[in-house]
This record gives C-alpha cells, sequence and structure tokens, in this order.
C-alpha cells in the first residue's frame, strides 16, 4: 500500500499543524517521521487514516484520494499503535488483540490473536487472559503492536509506540519491531521524538518543523548531510553526529 | 415485539399489585365508589371517616384517600375531580382558598365561601357540622400566671421575649402570622416552624412559648395550656364543613343528601371529646367515627360507652409488639412501595440513559439540558407532588410522574459525563481501529461507563425509596402511609412503622444494585 500525502495543510485554531507538506510512502517502506511536540508529525500520521480531515491538500492511498475511501473500511486495513497502547481496559488480552478480525468478522479470531501474541512475543497461554491493567508497559506495548497486526494490515501506523518505556525494555521492543519489519514487510510511519531510533528502525527520514518538512532522505544522508541548521543541532542534540554543518 | 410484551407484562403486574384503579384516570360512572378524603390532621382523618361511613350506611361504596398533602392539594384535588368529598374549614376557605377579605360573621363566611365555590369551580360546600374550631394561640399555664397573659393583646406586649413554635401552614397564610402581626403588632423573639406532631411536645418540654394549635385539640386539655382570646376577633370563624366535588352532586345526588345528615349535629364539645379519643388515648379513627355517629343517631347499634378499664399499655402498646401485630399491613405497604420505586426507577433509566448519550452528541446543548433537568430537582418533592394533580389527579399515576422527574438528574448527570469522560485513549484507539460510531458506544464508552451510571442510578434509588414515602400526601400509598397519619395522629409508633422499613428498603434497595453492578462488572 502507499501513502502520499501532497500539499497537506490543517489547522486547530491559530495554530498551524501542517504548512503545505508533501512526502511520499512507498510500498513495503518504513518512514519515521521525527520533530519536536508541535511540528505536525502526529497530525501527518492520523491524516493517513482519516482519524484527521485536512483543511487544504489531499490525502492519496493506493492511487485513491483519502476522502473517497470509507474511513472504516480504511481503518480496519491499517493497524495502529497509539504511545500508551490504547488497550481497552475492560476486554482481556486475547479479546482486545482479536479485535480487527472480530470488526472483520473473520471465522477464527482468537487463532488470528493467538497467532499475533506469539509474533510479538508474548505467549497466547500465559497472557491472553490478562487484563490489560495487570500487564508491564512492554508487555502493553507488545499487545498493542499484535493487536495492529493481527488482522494482516498493509499499513502500520505507530505514534511514538516506544516512547513512554524505559531504556531496556524500549531496546528490547525496538529489536523485536526491527524483526517483524524483515518478516512482514508491511509498510510503515513511525512517530518519534527519538532521531536514534528513527535511524535504527526507518528506511528514510522525514524531520519535521512547525508543520513544513525540513528533510526526507534515507538515514546515511541525513547523517552525512543535514540540508537545515535545524536538523544539525537535532542530530548534535541525539549525539548521532558532532560535526558543525558544512556552509 | 419481544420487548413491549416484557414491558406490558411488568405493567400488569405493577398495576395488580398496586390495585389497578389507582392507574386510570376516574371519570363519574354509575355506581362507581365516592371518594372519601381528608387533609393531614387527625380531625380531619375523624370527619373523613364519619363521611365515609354514613354513606355506607346508606349503601354507598365508598374508596378512603385521607392524609391529602394540606389545602392546596385537597382542595386542587376536589376541583379537579380527584376526589369527591372532603372536610375544609369555612375561614380557610375564605382567605386561604378564595383569597376574599376577612369577616366576622359565620353566616356572612359560609355564605361566601359557597357561593364562591360554585361559582369558581363548581363545588359545594354543605351546611357547616356545627362547631368552630378557629387558632387557638396557647401558652403553658406557668408562662400565662407569670406574664398576666389572657388575650392576644396580652401576648403582644410581652412578645419580644417569647419564642414561637408554629406550624409551617400558620407562619406562611394570611389568617396566620402575617396577620397576627397587623392586627395586634404582635413580634416574638423567634419563630420556629415546628409540625402539628411535635409543637405540643415542644411547648410542653419548655423548646418554646407559644405554639399555634386548633380550638378542638385534644391534646390542649390534656398539657392543661392556656388559650389566648381573640380580643380583637382576628381570626374568621373556621366552620368545620363538608364540600363536594361537581361530579357527586351530577352522579349521586343520593350522597350528597346523605352527608348533609351530619350538617349542625357535631357541636364544639362533642368534637373536642372525640379528637381526644383519637389523639390522646389513641383509639382509631374509624373506631371513634362509628361511636360517634351510632350517638347521633344516625348509625344502627348502640355506641358503647368508652372502656374506662383500658390502660395506656393495652391501647399503647411497644413499637415491637406494634410493628409484629401490623406486619401483614406494612409488608403489603413496602411491596407498594417497592413498586412504586421500580416502576419510576424503570421509567427514569428508560429515559435518562438515552438521553444521556444522545447529549453526548450535542455537548454544546448538553449542558444547559442537564441543568434544566436539574431544576426538578431543587423542587420540593411535595411542591412537585402537588403540581402534578392538576395534571393527573391524585392516587399511583402523579406519583409515579413525579418520581420519574425526581430520578431523571442523578442518571442523565452520570450517564453523560460517564460516556464523555470514557478513557479517551481507549475510545480514539478503538476509532483509529475502524470500530464504528455505535460500536464505540455499545462495546467502548457504556462499558467503561457503566460503573458511574451505575452509581448515578443507585443515588436515584436512595433517593426514590425517600421520596416516595411522601406520595402519600396525594394517596398513593406505600410507606408513606403510616408515616402521615403518624404525624397526623401524633402518634411516634406509627410513624417508625413507616419510617423503619423505608430506611431498610433503602439500604436493601442500594446494596441489591450494588450486588448487580458487581455481577455486571465481574461478567464483563
Amino acid at each position: 500500500m502507499t501513502l502520499v500525502a501532497e500539499d497537506a495543510s490543517k489547522r486547530y485554531g491559530d495554530v498551524t499543524a501542517l504548512d503545505h507538506i508533501s512526502l511520499a510512502v512507498d510500498d513495503g517502506e518504513c518512514v519515521a517521521l521525527v520533530g519536536e511536540s508541535g511540528s505536525g508529525k502526529t497530525t501527518l500520521l492520523r491524516s493517513f487514516n482519516r482519524m484527521v480531515d485536512l483543511d487544504g491538500g489531499r490525502i492519496v492511498i493506493d492511487g485513491r484520494p483519502v476522502t473517497a475511501w470509507d474511513p472504516v473500511v480504511l481503518r480496519r486495513r491499517m493497524g495502529y499503535v497509539p504511545q500508551d497502547g490504547g488497550l481497552l481496559p475492560h476486554w482481556r488480552v486475547r479479546r482486545n488483540v482479536a479485535l480487527v478480525p472480530w470488526l472483520l468478522q473473520d471465522h477464527d479470531p482468537e487463532a488470528r490473536a493467538n497467532a499475533a501474541l506469539l509474533l510479538v512475543g508474548l505467549d497466547p497461554e500465559t497472557f491472553g487472559a490478562r487484563w490489560p491493567r495487570a500487564l508491564s508497559g512492554g508487555q502493553r506495548q507488545r499487545v498493542a503492536m499484535a493487536r495492529a497486526l493481527a488482522a494482516k494490515p498493509a499499513v502500520m501506523l505507530l505514534d511514538e509506540p516506544f516512547g513512554a518505556l524505559d531504556a531496556i525494555t524500549r531496546a528490547d521492543l525496538q529489536s523485536a519491531f526491527a524483526r517483524l519489519r524483515q518478516e512482514l514487510r508491511v509498510t510503515c510511519v513511525l512517530v518519534t521524538h527519538d532521531l536514534r531510533e528513527a535511524i535504527t528502525l526507518a528506511d528514510r527520514i522525514a524531520v519535521l518543523r512547525r508543520g513544513r518538512v525540513e528533510q526526507v532522505a534515507d538515514a546515511a544522508t541525513v547523517l552525512a548531510t543535514p540540508s537545515t541548521q535545524y536538523v544539525a543541532e537535532l542530530l548534535e542534540r541525539a549525539g548521532v553526529r558532532n560535526t558543525p554543518l558544512a556552509s | 415485539m419481544h420487548r413491549n410484551a416484557a414491558r406490558a407484562l411488568v405493567l400488569a403486574w405493577a398495576a395488580h399489585l398496586m390495585g389497578a384503579e389507582g392507574l386510570s384516570a376516574q371519570g363519574p360512572d354509575a355506581g362507581r365508589p365516592v371518594i372519601v378524603a381528608s387533609k393531614p390532621f387527625g380531625e380531619s382523618y375523624l370527619l373523613a371517616e364519619m363521611f365515609a361511613q354514613i354513606l355506607e350506611a346508606r349503601g354507598f361504596q365508598v374508596d378512603r384517600r385521607p392524609g391529602l398533602g394540606a389545602t392546596e392539594i385537597a382542595y386542587g384535588a376536589l376541583r379537579s375531580g380527584a376526589i369527591d368529598v372532603y372536610p375544609e374549614y369555612t375561614g380557610t376557605g375564605l382567605i386561604t382558598i378564595y383569597h376574599l377579605p376577612p369577616a366576622a360573621d359565620p353566616t356572612v363566611v359560609f355564605s361566601r365561601v359557597a357561593i364562591a365555590g360554585h361559582e369558581r369551580d363548581g363545588v359545594r360546600w354543605l351546611p357547616p357540622l356545627g362547631f368552630d374550631n378557629t387558632y387557638a394561640i396557647a401558652v403553658r399555664r406557668t408562662t400565662a400566671d407569670s406574664l398576666h397573659l389572657a388575650t392576644l393583646s396580652d401576648l403582644a406586649r410581652v412578645g419580644p421575649r417569647l419564642r414561637g413554635g408554629l406550624t409551617p401552614d400558620f407562619i406562611g397564610r394570611p389568617d396566620g402570622l402575617p396577620g397576627l402581626e397587623r392586627a395586634y403588632g404582635l413580634r416574638l423573639a423567634s419563630v420556629r416552624a415546628l409540625l402539628p406532631a411535635v409543637k405540643y411536645q415542644a411547648l410542653v418540654a419548655g423548646a418554646v412559648d407559644v405554639i399555634d394549635g386548633y380550638s378542638t385539640d385534644g391534646l390542649i386539655a390534656r398539657y392543661d395550656l392556656v388559650v389566648l382570646a381573640d380580643d380583637r376577633h382576628f381570626f374568621p370563624p373556621y366552620e368545620a364543613a363538608a364540600v363536594v366535588g361537581r361530579d357527586l352532586q351530577k352522579s349521586e345526588p343520593g350522597a350528597v343528601l346523605a352527608l348533609t345528615d351530619l350538617s349542625g349535629r357535631v357541636d364544639g364539645g362533642r368534637m373536642r371529646m372525640l379528637n381526644r379519643r383519637v389523639e390522646v388515648e389513641g383509639e382509631p379513627a374509624a373506631l371513634v367515627a362509628r361511636d360517634a355517629l351510632r350517638d347521633l343517631g344516625l348509625l344502627a347499634g348502640q355506641a358503647p360507652r368508652p372502656d374506662t378499664t383500658h390502660n395506656e399499655r393495652e391501647r399503647r402498646p411497644s413499637l415491637l409488639t406494634y410493628l409484629i401485630a401490623d406486619r401483614g399491613h406494612i409488608a403489603a405497604l413496602t411491596a407498594r412501595h417497592l413498586v412504586l420505586v421500580a416502576v419510576s426507577l424503570g421509567a427514569a433509566i428508560a429515559l435518562a440513559v438515552p438521553l444521556g448519550l444522545a447529549l453526548t452528541r450535542v455537548p454544546a446543548q448538553a449542558e444547559a439540558v442537564i441543568r434544566a433537568v436539574g431544576i426538578v430537582q431543587t423542587l420540593p418533592g411535595i411542591a412537585l407532588i402537588a403540581f402534578m394533580i392538576p395534571l393527573f389527579g391524585i392516587g399511583v399515576k402523579p406519583a409515579l410522574v413525579a418520581l420519574v422527574l425526581y430520578s431523571l438528574y442523578p442518571i442523565l448527570r452520570n450517564t453523560y459525563t460517564g460516556v464523555r469522560d470514557a478513557d479517551p485513549s481507549a475510545v480514539d484507539t478503538a476509532y483509529a481501529l475502524g470500530m464504528t460510531r455505535g460500536q464505540v458506544l455499545a462495546y467502548v464508552r457504556l462499558p467503561l461507563a457503566a460503573a458511574v451510571i451505575m452509581a448515578g442510578i443507585r443515588t436515584a434509588a436512595v433517593i426514590d425509596v425517600g421520596t416516595a414515602t411522601l406520595a402519600a400526601f396525594i394517596g398513593a400509598g406505600g410507606l408513606g402511609d403510616p408515616i402521615v397519619s403518624g404525624l397526623a395522629l401524633s402518634d411516634t409508633r406509627m410513624i417508625l412503622s413507616g419510617a423503619i422499613p423505608a430506611a431498610l428498603l433503602a439500604v436493601l434497595v442500594d446494596g441489591s444494585l450494588a450486588v448487580l453492578e458487581h455481577a455486571m462488572a465481574t461478567h464483563s
């Protein structure tokens, strides 16, 4: 599945979230949206599954304008992982993970859920009957990822999925995610404020600032030739580059 | 279909338990029972009972609705045709009901209220029964002696040194305290509102110094109180009379005729004696009324002399003995009370939960709507119930409507707040994964709000159990019946025989809902 933003604009009152952004995500590619709070990265992510409707420009999914898609149909084809997992607190783990297959009227949603739990490294026997509140932060995010994957979506939208975790757990989940990407070749959009994470996990990086794209390139290009002062500072702060911008 | 059938079944069951007559508005049919009502105090009970027995003796069927709210409720019920007859006082008619100028001559007062009643409301004041039950401003004998009080003018002289304990009715009505203040320049050190049931005890115990009573009250003599003379003739005459509604005059003229048999037959001395038997000796009103009618030669049979060998203990057994002896009646009242609560709570849930859900779609208007519903909650229960009479008459129907209105707010508020504030992240993710609006409501918002909604329902249920006791004021029955009667007859046991089961019922209802809530939580 391909995702394209063309001249996308969005305002919330006086605040500009997206300021004429254009970006294309190829089939099977993983693009990281990197930026500070208020850079517009989450708004752009949510415009792909029509959780946000644009004020200007357009989003095109698989060659069709997003406005021509039924949002419910579209969203069921896109996995979604928010920062806090967004698990339904009144459903056990297995029912949470089985959600999208159940919505799609799969003949055996529980089997899909068990398979997805195995995929993210959780034993369905042990974890299936647990309540979300009984999970650790890392387990919760694994369950959220299993839920996003259970219906074998064409696209995964991840909104700071590892942002609230401690460093060791985060590293665990990042490697689990990298492995899944290798296996499933699913199209991914990963929102993060952590440039290191973007470099490790994404094929390409889009640096956003105040609703505009500062630079879009693969990790090596961004590291070697940051296109603006801001990107260079971001690299420095992340500790992945300490030579100043050559200009 | 299925649900409608179930609802019809529930309603039929409720109607059966309550007696179907309560649910349908009554029109004048041939052979229908005559509805005899009273206001909530002892003498009114007794007179209504005399009306009822004289009608029964003449072959009429009688439906008794004693203890209706107060003047406004009883007269409103008569005017709207919900009752057929009740005892009222000419002075009350003159000042409180028809707002006519005061007059001192009993004949003038009667003719004015008779004309006003006929012309304005089509009701008929039958010729008075024969006694004047005026207000009696009473003090303790020691107070009267030490301050040399014999008249209301004397009282006005020392008023600022005395504390008043007056019925709320008297404090408000123009022929009550406001009029006394004008006529005598009376100023009391303080005025406390006291119900009839407690004012005599309060006076005797020295908690207040002046009370308003009725001149025929049995307790004035019992406590050896001094009634101050109305030396400026401020109070109009309050002659008791039967007031008959429009329908009965048309459909059962014979019943009206039968009631006139009592006109001019009951003098003040006889009434004081009868009141004393009810209020002081604790004899049942029905028995006292029967004896009085036999004495007057209006009922067959010989009135037995009051049995002086009965001692107080036998007439007033302990609370426990009373409760045990009356358990069948109390159980029936409790069942009826429970049905009132269950039906009104069920209807309130059926209205408030969907409304609360609908309001989450229009958050801009939601607060205004919920606040408007909340205003109902600020009305005193008895006022709300009184408002229902012109619309629904008296009996079960207006009580249910009032109880439903009273239960709406907590359920509505909690439904709206609970659904609106349900775990925002879970709701957002549910949408993002492709749930429809309806699915989010059914599978996420409602289950997450269930505990908050349930808390609203429990609050409403407990309020409902308490408020339903007020239903007795409009003849809907339930545990309020013994409370209202007990207050009217100064009978603490009777009050407690309604109040204790009502309190237990509130605890029980809340407890069962808690169990239900727990079951729901573990089930999901």
